[in-house]
């Protein structure tokens, strides 16, 4: 969610239960001004929160002209004090994929793993266990870097490919339309395009270039990975993501209002197919 | 701007090496001059250019008086491809004043014009641009708006490789090019001449798209935008007005006024009726003033509703963080409201909200006045044991398996169904009753783990079957989170000296009450301490009832399932026939520090609301074993809240229950072993045996027959 429109934002997505209190709100609306004139973003997000043992992470991101370029992302854990977070690699992603279980809230928290490693002395082959450390910090980014590929979400028509290439914000915008925001195709991931590509000719007919540059909601797998409600009557709509549950996007019809926000346990749900 | 010779591409080494020459020739341009064009560069101008400039005579020669003829077509730029900032312009018109801060250094190149080599050129390809430089707009007094178009891809193809290079080469070059916009801007559109590149189709689809864009009629007036345009375009060519391009909006307005529009008649109008509107109908009762009686009744009832107050509530949960919004808090009050006037109920609590895949779930949790409580329409558990005692001849063997022993479930105010909830999907929307649960709806429950979807008749399909829709679903969710997750500070709540119910209760008593004396904990305590909350919702057994159900008292062997429970605090009881132990769990009011751990998770996080004004925060507590469970309180008010998916946390992932044992077979003994069929020679054997005793036979017979014929003679 814009972190200008934030307490309309947050009024909006609250349908989930998920908000914050008044200091939390007022100290955000202070600081990621400060944010966003220190580290000169066009836009700044707020991303949402992770909710750990001891603490929550509080997570903003900055954007630059492009909105599809590179995102820096800061975490903060009193709303005031932001860091900034590396970027995430995909060592880091494969490597704390094996960590699982709530986040305690510390950064400097070191989970331990045990992998077992192959040692050769001399002609002699045996396994040994060793132990890594994972930082909690290459979680946080690692998590935060597969919920953003995996959920985040934008209306079509929100952002529009310049012919020089950058995406920017759409300022004729004017919203979906009642018919078009109860479907899936209207809907993007807020993230590089991996589908569209192996998308065939006949398929990308009908797409407008300078639009449909995204992949939209319809084709993600498995089917059903997404809640769509209309609430107070047709005035909102939300999406809620089943495979990272805490992720709420809403929707005004027929108005520029959208945005999305993760409060969650930055855990992914394997189980959803039992689940439906 | 300054001409960097930052890495170039390969465009911008001649260019490069023209400049150099250039230094010394000429010092420096004079704001304002503009370049003429120059084709040496890399890249290819358009097809626009290359007619123009052979029309074109040879440039002026520089008069050092800096007055550069204005190019109409430069600031027109807006009207071509878009600029890729709307306040950047990516090719400002030469100011026509010196002195005006433009770029400092334009350097003009003069060069000899040569025909452009024609290459191919790629349309189709908009590579990426580099970032722009976000000050770049603050050194532009022109500021354009840039307007969203479908471009002409002419015009792509020149920018595209534009924006290749860094962006001063960027302005710099576009310096030169943009003179050649000295043009119609229909040029640009025709491209007479020119080889079509192979691969029309995307155009055409492009052209067709657009096309179709503005046939698109509106909603509002029926109109479209390309009938409207030949109109206005017809109407100009018939009146042939002068400066048509002042008079054109006008026009264009009039010929809209001037469009007749039949209205069609239809038998019916149809209205569609939002959602929305239909919404509204309906909570617009909620905001209706109920009951209009008299003052003292009035009164009364203030003084003892059952109706809770969450507003207050929700603004403590509020201060934590959680809770739903202000609008919807008050319309669930409302609701909450109008439940307790139908109903006679005795107390009312707003339980919380359950998230589902279509609708949500709002829950109220009550308690019905005495003797008042409505009788439940529900499906009885009718345990169908079919005795059909035919007496046939030899009866073949039923079948003597009997399924698990049913365990009864509990009284109504007792237990897990202390309570009755009612649920609504929306405030406004009536609210439904949910059946009492049954302690195998609890059990298969644990075993499974399903997203609600918002309809109460919808099936649960699982494996185990669960008995029941998603109805008894839901309440057996809410048995199973009141159970784990409703908390209040130690000494609020304490065992009732009198009045206790006649109930063997070995988990403790049932029955506790309201410590008058009580006198509030310190909200630092509270969260520093979890020892001072105390659980006041009935432990349930992994049984799925409060309060042990002897199986044994019917049957002698009431072989119970072996359950896996994983519930709080409860621990894998493996269940013997003929010697089941009673399962005990921990007594109400156990505090929540003896709650296990969920593989090193503590069940509950503890945090003051507010750190920068610790004396007014409140102890907010959330359970890290039902997400979505919370609990505030001040030292003397309380209040818990659930807003979730109504799903168990673990860490690990679902696995669903494993198949039943497969049952052994009869083992092989002498109701089953069959003996060999007899031989021949146990057959004679058996033969001569009966021969010889049938011999031996008729030989009495015979001796009796004598006998007899003697008394025969002797009677004769």
């Amino acid at each position: 969610m814009d972190s200008e429109s934030l307490l309309l934002s947050l009024e909006l997505a609250s349908g989930s239960g998920q908000g914050l209190s008044p200091d939390r709100r007022a100290s955000l609306l202070t600081s990621l001004l400060l944010v966003k004139r220190d580290y000169r973003y066009e836009r700044v997000l707020f991303w949402g929160r992770i909710l750990g043992l001891v603490a929550d992470y509080y997570i903003a991101q900055g954007l630059g002209e492009d909105q599809l370029g590179e995102r820096k992302s800061l975490y903060s854990l009193n709303c005031m004090e932001w860091s900034l977070l590396p970027p995430a690699t995909e060592e880091m992603i494969t490597q704390t994929s094996v960590v699982k279980g709530r986040f305690m809230g510390d950064p400097s928290h070191e989970y331990e793993h045990i992998e077992m490693q192959q040692m050769t002395e001399g002609d002699r082959t045996y396994e040994d266990e060793v132990v890594i450390q994972i930082k909690e910090e290459s979680r946080l980014v690692a998590v935060i870097d597969q919920i953003d590929k995996a959920v985040a979400v934008i209306p079509r028509g929100a952002l529009f490919k310049t012919p020089f290439g950058p995406v920017h914000v759409n300022r004729t915008f004017e919203g979906l339309t009642l018919a078009d925001s109860k479907k899936f195709s209207s809907y993007f991931h807020f993230a590089e395009p991996v589908e569209l590509k192996n998308k065939s000719l006949l398929e990308k007919a009908d797409l407008d270039p300078s639009l449909d540059f995204l992949d939209s909601l319809e084709h993600d797998i498995p089917k059903g990975s997404w809640s769509i409600q209309m609430e107070r009557g047709n005035a909102l709509v939300v999406l809620r993501s089943l495979l990272w549950p805490g992720l709420t996007f809403y929707h005004v019809p027929r108005t520029k209002n959208h945005g999305y926000i993760y409060v969650g346990t930055g855990e992914k749900n394997i189980d959803l197919p039992f689940m439906l | 701007m300054e001409v960097s010779g930052s890495p170039k591409p390969e465009e911008s080494r001649e260019e490069d090496k023209q400049e150099k020459q250039k230094e010394g020739a000429k010092e420096g341009g004079q704001p304002g001059e503009v370049a003429p064009p120059s084709s040496s560069q890399g890249f290819e101008p358009k097809v626009a250019d290359s007619l123009k400039e052979e029309k074109e005579p040879a440039p002026e020669p520089q008069s050092g008086g800096g007055t550069a003829p204005q190019s109409p077509g430069s600031g027109g730029r807006a009207s071509g491809a878009p600029s890729a900032e709307p306040d950047a312009a990516v090719s400002p018109a030469a100011p026509s004043e010196p002195g005006t801060e433009g770029p400092p250094q334009l350097k003009p190149n003069p060069q000899v014009l040569a025909p452009p080599a024609k290459s191919e050129r790629d349309i189709h390809e908009i590579p990426m641009a580099g970032e722009p430089h976000p000050s770049h707009s603050e050194q532009i007094p022109y500021e354009r708006e840039s307007t969203l178009y479908l471009n002409a891809p002419q015009e792509s193809s020149s920018y595209g490789n534009l924006a290749e290079q860094p962006e001063s080469e960027v302005f710099y070059r576009d310096e030169s090019t943009s003179n050649s916009d000295l043009k119609p801007p229909e040029r640009g559109w025709k491209q007479k001449g020119e080889p079509e590149p192979a691969a029309p189709s995307k155009l055409e689809i492009a052209a067709q798209n657009a096309k179709a864009y503005l046939l698109k009629k509106s909603s509002k007036s029926g109109l479209n935008l390309y009938d409207h345009l030949c109109k206005v375009l017809t109407r100009i060519l018939d009146q042939r007005p002068e400066n048509v391009v002042d008079i054109i909006e006008n026009i264009s307005q009039d010929v809209k006024k001037a469009h007749f529009n039949k209205k069609l008649d239809t038998l019916q109008d149809e209205h569609e009726i939002p959602l929305a509107y239909e919404l509204a109908e309906k909570q617009k009762a909620l905001f209706l003033q109920g009951n209009l009686e008299g003052d003292q009744e009035q009164e009364d009832e203030i003084a003892e509703t059952p109706l809770p107050n969450i507003m207050e509530s929700a603004f403590y949960f509020e201060q934590a963080g959680v809770g739903l919004s202000t609008d919807e808090t008050y319309r669930i009050f409302l609701a909450l409201k109008q439940l307790t006037d139908t109903q006679p109920i005795q107390t009312c609590r707003f339980w919380g909200k359950i998230l589902g895949l279509e609708m949500n779930y709002i829950v109220a949790e009550v308690e019905f006045r005495e003797g008042e409580d409505e009788e439940e329409i529900e499906e009885e558990d009718i345990i169908e044991e079919s005795e059909a005692d035919e007496d046939e001849e030899d009866e073949l063997p039923k079948s003597s398996y009997k399924g698990p022993q049913v365990i009864p479930k509990e009284e109504n105010r007792t237990g897990a169904n202390k309570y009755t909830y009612f649920v609504c999907n929306e405030p406004g929307k009536p609210w439904v009753r949910l059946p009492s649960v049954t302690p195998a709806q609890i059990v298969i429950a644990r075993k499974i783990k399903k997203f609600f979807t918002g309809r109460l008749d919808a099936p649960v399909m699982s494996y185990p079957p669960f008995p029941g829709n998603e109805s008894n679903y839901l309440r057996a969710q809410i048995a199973r989170i009141s159970a784990g997750t409703h908390i209040s500070p130690l000494g609020f709540y304490h065992f009732g000296e009198e009045g206790e119910e006649e109930e063997e209760v070995e988990g403790g008593q049932d029955n506790f009450q309201k410590n008058p004396d009580f006198e509030g904990i310190q909200v630092t305590e509270l969260v520093e301490s979890l020892s001072n909350w105390v659980h006041h919702v009935q432990h349930i057994l992994p049984q799925g009832r409060c309060n042990w159900f002897n199986p044994t008292q019917k049957d002698e062997v009431g072989e119970e399932e072996e359950e896996e429970v994983e519930d709080e605090e409860e621990e894998e009881k493996r269940e013997e026939p003929d010697n089941i132990e009673q399962e005990v769990g921990p007594p109400l009011l156990t505090p929540i520090s003896e709650d296990l751990e969920i593989q090193n998770t503590p069940p509950w996080t503890a945090q003051l609301s507010s750190n920068l004004i610790p004396q007014y925060a409140i102890a907010f507590l959330r359970s890290n074993l039902w997400l979505g469970a919370y609990v505030f309180s001040d030292g003397k008010k309380f209040e818990n809240l659930y807003i979730g998916w109504g799903h168990k946390y673990s860490p690990d992932n679902y696995t669903p229950p494993l198949l039943p044992l497969v049952q052994p077979e009869y083992p092989r003994g002498l109701e089953i072993m069959e003996t060999d069929d007899p031989t021949v020679d146990e057959e004679q054997a058996f033969q001569v045996a009966q021969e010889k005793t049938l011999f031996e036979s008729e030989k009495t017979e015979e001796t009796e027959e004598e006998e007899d014929d003697d008394d025969e003679d002797e009677d004769d």
